[in-house]
């Protein structure tokens, strides 16, 4: 065992890389889901953002513009899932798997052409003489500006939801949708415009899988992730800091548990790998013992006539 | 009344095409079950290659199906009745994790011909076939060892099964014959195909030190990862990967499944199919080197070159003696050569590599 092998400045700078794909997908899944939709088409979306993202990047050479590309990607994907359930009034469950499923085929007809080429790389941001701090210098300020965009989206989405009359209206018609569309809400639009939200975000945390954390396109990278965002989603009781500290424990312990299996820690392997699975539910479970409910609207289905 | 004509000729063309079928030239249906998707640029890849193969060689003789991404265990068991009951010939299952569900499907479909790749247990319409990686794993040895400057070498593993045991103690073997100051880091990454998850792998060796990162899962994940890093060596694993040469991918291990699924496709055809363990390496075509790149030095290039034609010819076995286990017991004597059973149920590292495998 060789603890000393292990860089506590790069395993941090890792994992907060590592997590910052889980922090959009589940940040836009749960402001899907205060809305009252259950869009579980999270991974299909996210692999549909991976390409779109890569692809532009790839023939533009930005990949600012590739990120861009991603989002809207993700959101015109989302609108399919939209058009279902909010206007044809189709099953939530069903339509989100379809969702993924579709999403994982038309990324990988998408990417045909875009195997084994290397993105442009989105340069760090330049914070000058903050990045010479010591130790919290290459920790926090030596990121590409899409990783601070995600720490900000979980902070705006807390304020929103928590302090303006717009994350007000957002929570009443996941609720009660039948009470906001007596208050004269139109819930249909409100849910549509979640649902895009959503999509935008999974596409970039996807996006950010393809263009920074591997960076490449493979067929069907994103490998789970977006599964493991919906179950952050429910395990974080639908609390914007907690999503976030449940996303970095799991990325931190992910990279953990790989650093200590190339120090050779003596814990056998299968503890190690079961560990950020296992200790990111507990401690979230623990959280949650104040009993926050789901949005009681949930997976419901609205029609004006009912 | 137009309509029922139509409906009327449809359905006599139908009766017509059936009863051409039924006349003895209905084609052979050939079934693929893969871990991974057709597009990962790796173990799947190649099988899929394989498939294509099939189809070029016989035409409209042959009619070929696949499923990719199918989970390994009770997934897969639905998968492959599926494919039977729809009316496949030959089934080949190509992961470690299809072993007990291909063998408790083939016993409810005796009629079908099924192959699984890389395990150990057989029945009598199960064949299993595997290539002798370990013989280019020992050419990847050889070149790191020679290439490394840290002295150490990364290794992501997928599962702790016999097949890829065998392919870290080869490389270890030949990369501390070439250099004795080597040593190995291995991270098991339980997984074949998460490309994210493989990159973090790739990462966290190299943070650690690493400048010559060898993967056993299936994506080219970690030499992005490497080619992001700078100067870190990568080999190319299940299929050529070239995308990354000349550097960081200076080699690579090919498989060429090709020959192997025309000839056993062609036995079905011709109703010689039998059960049979088909175990081939560099000789036989079935392992494939890739081109070694000029980032490596030319006398090193010289002496892969010689090790890979003295496995080739069986001049020289990759497991040779004189090898202890790492607990320090006899594995093999001067000069003797593991037999075929003991490297197909390998469960033991060689002396030298720190470490537990997982049980």
């Amino acid at each position: 065992m060789d603890l000393s092998a292990i860089n506590p400045i790069l395993f941090i700078a890792g994992f907060l890389v590592a997590a910052t794909p889980l922090i959009f997908a589940a940040i836009g899944e749960l402001v899907v889901e205060k809305s009252g939709t259950l869009n579980l088409g999270v991974e299909g979306m996210m692999i549909t953002g991976a390409i779109c993202g890569f692809a532009t990047a790839v023939e533009t050479g930005s990949p600012l513009l590739g990120f861009a590309a991603a989002a809207t990607g993700g959101a015109l994907l989302s609108l399919l899932f939209a058009f279902l359930t909010q206007i044809t009034l189709a099953n939530q469950v069903a339509s989100g798997l379809a969702l993924t499923l579709f999403g994982l085929g038309l990324s990988a007809l998408l990417g045909q052409s875009y195997v084994g080429i290397k993105p442009p790389r989105l340069p760090d941001i330049n914070f000058g003489p903050l990045a010479d701090i010591p130790v919290i210098g290459p920790i926090l300020f030596t990121h590409d500006i899409i990783l601070y965009l995600g720490f900000a989206l979980v902070a705006a989405t807390w304020a929103v939801l928590k302090f303006t009359r717009l994350g007000l209206i957002l929570r009443a018609v996941g609720e009660s949708h039948d009470a906001a569309h007596a208050l004269g809400y139109k819930v249909v639009r409100i849910r549509t415009l979640a649902i895009m939200f959503g999509g935008a975000c999974a596409g970039l945390g996807g996006a950010y899988i393809s263009l920074i954390r591997v960076p490449q396109w493979t067929e069907g990278m994103t490998a789970g992730i977006g599964w493991i965002a919906l179950a952050l989603v429910v395990f974080a009781s639908w609390k914007p800091w907690r999503l976030l500290l449940g996303a970095y424990l799991f990325g931190g312990i992910t990279q953990l548990q790989l650093n200590l299996q190339g120090a050779g820690v003596a814990i056998p392997v299968e503890y190690l790998a079961m560990s950020p699975y296992l200790i990111t539910i507990i401690v979230l479970v623990i959280l949650s013992r104040d009993k926050s409910a789901a949005p009681a609207c949930l997976g419901r289905t609205f029609h004006a006539s009912s | 009344m137009k309509l029922t004509n139509l409906l009327t000729s449809a359905a006599i063309a139908l009766g017509l095409a059936t009863s051409a079928f039924a006349d003895g030239h209905e084609k052979t249906k050939v079934g693929f079950v893969y871990v991974g998707p057709v597009g990962d640029g790796g173990w799947t890849y190649e099988h899929n290659k394989g498939r294509l193969a099939v189809e070029e060689e016989f035409g409209d003789a042959v009619e070929t199906v696949f499923v990719e991404s199918v989970a390994e265990g009770p997934d897969s068991e639905r998968v492959m009745t599926q494919m039977a009951l729809d009316g496949a010939d030959l089934i080949f299952t190509t992961s470690f994790g299809y072993m007990d569900p291909t063998i408790n499907v083939a016993k409810k479909f005796p009629n079908v011909k099924f192959e699984h790749a890389t395990g150990y247990k057989r029945a009598d319409n199960v064949s299993t076939y595997s290539a002798r990686f370990y013989e280019g794993r020992a050419i990847q040895g050889h070149i790191a060892g020679k290439m490394t400057k840290s002295n150490i070498i990364g290794y992501i593993g997928s599962y702790p099964i016999p097949e890829v045991i065998r392919g870290i103690n080869s490389a270890f073997i030949h990369a501390r014959k070439a250099n004795p100051d080597v040593q190995f880091k291995i991270v098991w990454a339980y997984t074949w195909f998460d490309p994210a998850k493989e990159a973090d792998a790739a990462k966290v060796l190299i943070e650690q030190g690493a400048d010559v990162v060898l993967q056993h899962t299936d994506s080219t994940a970690p030499q992005a990862a490497a080619q992001e890093a700078g100067n870190v060596v990568t080999f190319g694993q299940a299929s050529d990967m070239s995308q990354y040469a000349p550097f960081p991918r200076v080699s690579s291990i090919i498989d060429d499944w090709a020959p192997y699924y025309i000839r056993r496709t062609k036995a079905v055809m011709d109703g010689t199919w039998e059960s049979t363990d088909t175990w081939e390496g560099i000789g036989a075509g079935m392992v494939g080197i890739g081109e070694i790149s000029d980032a490596v030095p030319a006398d090193v290039k010289e002496e892969a070159l010689a090790l890979k034609a003295s496995l080739a010819d069986g001049s020289y076995h990759a497991f040779t003696g004189p090898l202890n286990k790492q607990d320090g017991t006899p594995f093999l004597a001067e000069g003797e050569t593991a037999d075929d059973g003991t490297l197909a149920g390998m469960n033991f590292y060689v002396e030298g590599i720190e470490g537990d495998i997982p049980q």
